[in-house]
């Protein structure tokens, strides 16, 4: 009798085991980000917790951005359930009608800059465009602004910009004419473009890649250079001659969607609630240079406090910063882009 | 006699015309099925390859709001930068291949008369970059040649330069990495071709008088062209769709085309804006091919001979 209940508890263990593999199937999601020490630190702080909590699976993927959304949804082939864009290529994808509506009853909006919160878009991080410069060459009487960068009399010395993302090097060329920074936005784009006509002629490499801004720094290829906070960050600690600071930088936002089609929706609006929420965006600063998006992370104690001067979206750096306006892009970046190449290309 | 000769005659030629008749219908099955035979690889040739580049074409003809325009195309001529970068691409590949001419030349030649042993070696030293990634190599020309690399480092402990040469992040960075990776492309068909030159042509030559010299330029260089030939539209051609290294050595500066559909392909909603750079890089080496066809011969293209 009771072997035969024991076999017949087997059968039953057996039978829900059967039953339960295809539903945890189902409570997987695919996540894409753009890959190395940014997305280990999102891994830890954002899907790891969130997995977790919610007992489901988090796959992740590396995306080199809109394009390969673009691709996905149009080829009606989406496999990814959040990824993660450029704001400006939110805006842009939004407008293309890529993207699921997001639902702000899962997802709470508070604490998060409303310039980043969309129907089908939410920011998730910021990166800032620094100023970067060799200690070894310039002590610490180095340039300080955008101005002392475009003047190549007090500050002799090669020069690198950003040849491949024309709002950063539009934006700083405006600061460089001394624009305030909080009058930046709208950006004036001929005025911008005059600017970056006058220096030009002094900029030794147009980086095309936050690694290749790395490498141009850290072999002394260039003195100076615009450079993504995240980057400067990591060649400072590992004991290269920079310095750099958050005066007059571009605070620039990072977003996440979801691909129009996703197959698991709804989980995806459940993990993405909880990527933003203040606890996990708290996470996000122990890792990385990156700051949270979610303005109520200073607000856990989370992060410490002698981190926090580190962290380019600590409300005290924020105010020193330009913000970069997505919606601004969205609608003069084809043409803003043309122009940049046109004048940067002899 | 004469009426049996003739009609002899004309009994050979109607048996020379069954005879024909049944060779070209034997000619006919073989060629059916040899092409039945080809058929799966034709297939395969028409779904990979024709296909999706009829479909390029197509996708390049639709401008941003999915309408039937010339968009696509016209923007060359709006946009200074894309002549630009157009010019560029071509004045790398005449570089290019023109420095791997000269590098190329003289190294083939010598692996060509070296004994059986030390060709092997020295060849293996030319394939061996081709076992490494490119991306590897383009890095390590990087820092040999930026302001405060090897180069520069030496040469200036050295006291020869007082200045760092500008050797990275510019053109003259994009034509030598470049050239260190094509080179390979060049020297092999080159290789191959002048180790089948039949060695008593040139022992007739001398016998019959000609200096060394005089034997080189009549009879080994005029035989080595097919080879040089081959080995230069392959240098070229492959040196217009190149991306890695002038995205890497060419600060920025040096634009190519495959780097400007890169980066179209992601300024614009349509695929037709990158696409037509594809098609317009596409027809112009087709042309160019054309061009090397007629002016080198046949045999330096390959693709058009009938053999």
């Amino acid at each position: 009798m009771t072997t035969r209940l024991c076999i017949l508890g087997l059968a039953v263990a057996g039978l829900l085991a059967s039953v339960a593999v295809p539903a945890s199937a189902a409570d997987t999601i695919t996540v894409a980000s753009w890959g190395g020490t940014y997305q280990e630190a999102q891994t830890k702080a954002f899907f790891d917790p969130t997995a977790k909590d919610l007992g489901i699976t988090i796959k992740q993927d590396t995306t080199n951005g809109l394009d390969d959304v673009r691709l996905q949804v149009t080829g009606n082939a989406v496999k990814w359930d959040i990824t993660e864009l450029g704001a400006d290529e939110c805006a842009r994808g939004s407008k293309e009608g890529l993207f699921e509506k997001l639902d702000y009853n899962v997802i709470d909006k508070t604490g998060i800059n409303p310039k980043l919160v969309h129907d089908d878009w939410v920011g998730i991080s910021y990166t800032s465009v620094v100023l970067i410069y060799r200690t070894d060459v310039f002590g610490d009487k180095g340039p300080k602004t955008w101005a002392d960068f475009w003047d190549v009399q007090k500050f002799p010395g090669r020069r690198a910009l950003s040849g491949s993302q024309a709002t950063e090097t539009l934006s700083v060329a405006a600061l460089a004419k001394g624009t305030p920074i909080d009058k930046v936005y709208p950006v004036d784009i001929d005025d911008a473009l005059q600017s970056v006509d006058k220096i030009k002629g002094h900029i030794d490499a147009w980086w095309t890649s936050g690694a290749q801004a790395m490498q141009l720094v850290k072999d002394g290829e260039v003195d100076m250079a615009s450079i993504w906070n995240g980057r400067a960050g990591t060649l400072k600690k590992s004991g290269a001659p920079v310095s750099f600071s958050f005066d007059q930088g571009v605070l620039t936002a990072d977003c996440m969607v979801i691909p129009k089609g996703s197959k698991n929706k709804d989980l995806a609006m459940k993990a993405l609630a909880k990527f933003v929420s203040p606890d996990l965006q708290a996470n996000l600063p122990l890792y990385v240079d990156n700051g949270p998006a979610n303005e109520k992370a200073f607000e856990t104690g989370k992060i410490p406090p002698e981190r926090i001067k580190d962290i380019n979206s600590a409300p005290e750096n924020v105010k020193k910063q330009v913000l970069q306006d997505p919606a601004f892009w969205r609608d003069t970046l084809v043409e803003a882009t043309e122009k940049f190449n046109n004048l940067i290309q002899q | 006699m004469s009426l049996a000769s003739a009609s002899l005659g004309h009994a050979s030629r109607r048996d020379g015309a069954i005879n024909a008749d049944a060779l070209r219908a034997h000619a006919r099955r073989e060629a059916r099925g040899l092409f039945v035979l080809l058929s799966p690889g034709l297939f395969l040739v028409f779904a990979v390859i024709i296909v999706p580049i009829g479909w390029l074409f197509w996708l390049s003809l639709f401008d941003e709001t999915g309408q039937l325009s010339a968009a696509n195309y016209a923007r060359f001529f709006e946009q200074a930068s894309y002549i630009k970068t157009f010019v560029t691409t071509f004045k790398v590949a005449f570089t290019v291949t023109g420095a791997c001419v000269l590098l190329g030349y003289p190294l083939a030649y010598m692996l060509s008369q070296l004994p059986r042993r030390a060709t092997s070696i020295c060849l293996i030293f030319v394939i061996l970059p081709f076992w490494t990634s490119v991306l590897v190599r383009t890095y390590a020309w990087l820092v040999i040649l930026q302001r405060k690399g090897l180069v520069n480092t030496w040469l200036m402990d050295l006291g020869v330069i007082g200045q760092p040469l500008p050797l990275a992040n510019n053109f003259a960075g994009v034509v030598i990495g470049m050239t260190h990776i094509m080179l390979p492309f060049l020297v092999l068909p080159l290789y191959a071709s002048m180790k089948a030159i039949d060695v008593d042509c040139l022992r007739a030559g001398m016998n019959l008088g000609a200096s060394p010299a005089a034997t080189f330029r009549q009879i080994f260089f005029p035989l080595s062209l097919p080879g040089l030939a081959s080995g230069l539209v392959i240098v070229f051609v492959l040196c217009l769709g190149f991306f890695v290294t002038p995205a890497l050595m060419g600060g920025g500066k040096v634009i190519m085309w495959a780097m400007r559909m890169e980066q179209t392909t992601s300024l614009y909603s349509n695929w037709g804006a990158g696409a037509a750079l594809g098609v317009v890089l596409l027809a112009v080496t087709l042309a160019l091919l054309g061009l090397f066809h007629w002016l080198l011969g046949a045999r330096a293209t390959g693709v058009w001979s009938r053999r």
